[in-house]
C-alpha cells in the first residue's frame, strides 16, 4: 500500500475516534491498535475463565442451597463473560483456540487477582464485593471503548456484574450479623483481599507505559490511579456499614481533595505475582490446561457427529451440499 | 489454525421480545447448527434476553464494507427529494 493511502486511512481512523464514534471489525485500523486490543481483550477473557476457579472450588461447599444456586449462576456468568470477550477478540482476526493455547502456554496473562486462593466462605462474599467491585470500576468506562465489539461485550458484562457484587455484599451482611467467629472470618478475608484488589487497577500512572496511547485511542478513558481512587472512595463507606476495618493505616478522608488518601500497595508483590510467583499461578494454569486437554475428545466427537449427520443429510437429498457445509469456517470473517 | 477438528464460528441474533427485530448479539463456536442454538441460549440469554434466536454460520454472511463514506452507499446520499422535509408546504395546511 502507498504511504499516501495509509495516511488517508490513518486520518479516517483518527477522525472516527476523535468524533467518539466506534471502530468496527472491518474498518481499517493501525496495526498497533489491533495488537493492543487483542492483548487487552484476550487478557480480559482469560481473567474471566481463570476467575471461575477460586469460586468454583466453593460450589460444593456452599452452606445452603440458596448460596449454592447463586454461586453456580455467578460462576456460569464468568464463563459467559469469557465467551463474549473471546468472541470480541475474534473479530480482530485471531481465533479462540489460538488464544487458549497462548494462555496455557503462559504467553498471555490474566488478572493477578486470581492467583490468590479463596480460603474461606467469607472469601466468596469479599470476592463479590471487592474483586467484582474493582472489576466494575475498571469495566464501566470500557462500555464506551472506541472498539465496537469490545464496548458491546462490556455493556453486557457490566449488567451482569452488578448481581455479582450485590450477592457478595449481601453474603457479608448476613455473616456480620451472625456470630463473633463469623465476623472474624469476614475481617480476616478483607485483610487478605484489600491490597490485591487495589492492584487490579494496574501499576501506578508513572509506571504504566501503555496508558497514554490507550487513552489517545479511546480504548481507556481513565488512568489506573483515577480508577483506583474511585474504587477506594466507594469501598470505604461500604466497609463502614459492614463494620470491617480496611487494613491500611494511611487510609483517611482528605477534605481538600474530597477523597480518601490511601497507602501504597506493595508493587513488588504485584510484579512477582504477574511474573508467575503468586500463591496459585501454577495451580490455576495447570487446571486450565488439564480442562482443555481433557475436553479435546468432546470437541472432536462433536465434530465427528456433525460430519456424520451432514453426510447423511447430503445423501438423503442427493445434493452433495453437505460436503460443502463441512468446509472449515473462515474464522476471521466475523461481521 | 482452522482445520476440520475446530468448531466453526456462528453469528447469533436474538429477538428481545415479540414485535422487535432479531438483533446481532455476538458470535460463538459450535460443531453444528443445533449445538449453536443451544450454546446461543446458554451464552446470550441467561436472563430472559430473548424469545427467539437465529444462528448462522459466519462464513455464510455476505457483508458490505462498513465505512459510511464508502461509494456503495453514495447513491442514497444525493437524493434529498426522498425525504419529506424536501417539500415546502405552507404552514396553514393542516395534517401534512
Amino acid at each position: 500500500m502507498h504511504a499516501q493511502d495509509t495516511t488517508a486511512l490513518e486520518a479516517g481512523f483518527q477522525a472516527t475516534v476523535a468524533a467518539d464514534q466506534r471502530i468496527e471489525p472491518r474498518d481499517w485500523m493501525p496495526d498497533a491498535y489491533r495488537a493492543s486490543l487483542i492483548r487487552q481483550i484476550a487478557q480480559h477473557a482469560h481473567s474471566e475463565i481463570i476467575g471461575m476457579q477460586p469460586e468454583g472450588n466453593w460450589i460444593l461447599r456452599a452452606p445452603s442451597l440458596r448460596r449454592k444456586a447463586i454461586l453456580l449462576a455467578k460462576v456460569q456468568d464468568e464463563a459467559g463473560h469469557g465467551l463474549y470477550l473471546y468472541a470480541a477478540a475474534e473479530t480482530l482476526g485471531v481465533d479462540r483456540e489460538e488464544l487458549t493455547e497462548k494462555l496455557i502456554g503462559s504467553r498471555q496473562k490474566y488478572s493477578s487477582i486470581f492467583n490468590y486462593p479463596a480460603l474461606s466462605f467469607a472469601d466468596i462474599g469479599v470476592i463479590g464485593w471487592l474483586v467484582d467491585g474493582a472489576a466494575i470500576c475498571n469495566q464501566v468506562p470500557l462500555c464506551r471503548c472506541s472498539y465496537g465489539p469490545y464496548a458491546r461485550a462490556m455493556i453486557r458484562i457490566c449488567k451482569e456484574e452488578s448481581f455479582h457484587q450485590r450477592q457478595g455484599y449481601e453474603l457479608l451482611l448476613s455473616m456480620v450479623k451472625g456470630t463473633d467467629a463469623q465476623r472474624l472470618m469476614v475481617q480476616e478475608s478483607v485483610d487478605r483481599w484489600w491490597w490485591p484488589s487495589l492492584m487490579m487497577f494496574g501499576p501506578p500512572d508513572g509506571d504504566s507505559p501503555n496508558t497514554l496511547q490507550s487513552m489517545e485511542w479511546g480504548i481507556k478513558r481513565h488512568t489506573n490511579d483515577e480508577l483506583r481512587q474511585r474504587f477506594v472512595d466507594m469501598a470505604v463507606p461500604q466497609a463502614e456499614v459492614l463494620g470491617v476495618t480496611l487494613p491500611d493505616p494511611d487510609l483517611r478522608w482528605n477534605p481538600e481533595r474530597g477523597s480518601y488518601d490511601y497507602g501504597e500497595p506493595d508493587w513488588a508483590e504485584f510484579k512477582a505475582v504477574l511474573k508467575g510467583s503468586g500463591p496459585c499461578n501454577s495451580e490455576r494454569l495447570a487446571r486450565r490446561r488439564r480442562a482443555h486437554e481433557n475436553g479435546a475428545w468432546v470437541r472432536e466427537a462433536a465434530m465427528a457427529y456433525a460430519a456424520k449427520q451432514a453426510g447423511r443429510a447430503g445423501q438423503a437429498d442427493g445434493t452433495g451440499q453437505a460436503d460443502r457445509a463441512l468446509d472449515p469456517a473462515n474464522e476471521e470473517a466475523t461481521v | 489454525m482452522t482445520d476440520r477438528r475446530t468448531w466453526p464460528l456462528y453469528e447469533v441474533f436474538v429477538r428481545g421480545k415479540r414485535g422487535l427485530n432479531h438483533v446481532h448479539v455476538g458470535s460463538l463456536h459450535a460443531a453444528d447448527d443445533e449445538m449453536a442454538l443451544h450454546h446461543a441460549r446458554d451464552v446470550y440469554t441467561r436472563r430472559n434476553e430473548g424469545v427467539s434466536i437465529w444462528v448462522v454460520r459466519s462464513d455464510h454472511i455476505t457483508a458490505s464494507s462498513p465505512a459510511e463514506k464508502d461509494p456503495f452507499f453514495a447513491p442514497a446520499a444525493d437524493k434529498v427529494y426522498r425525504h419529506p422535509t424536501f417539500y415546502a408546504i405552507p404552514d396553514e395546511v393542516p395534517h401534512l
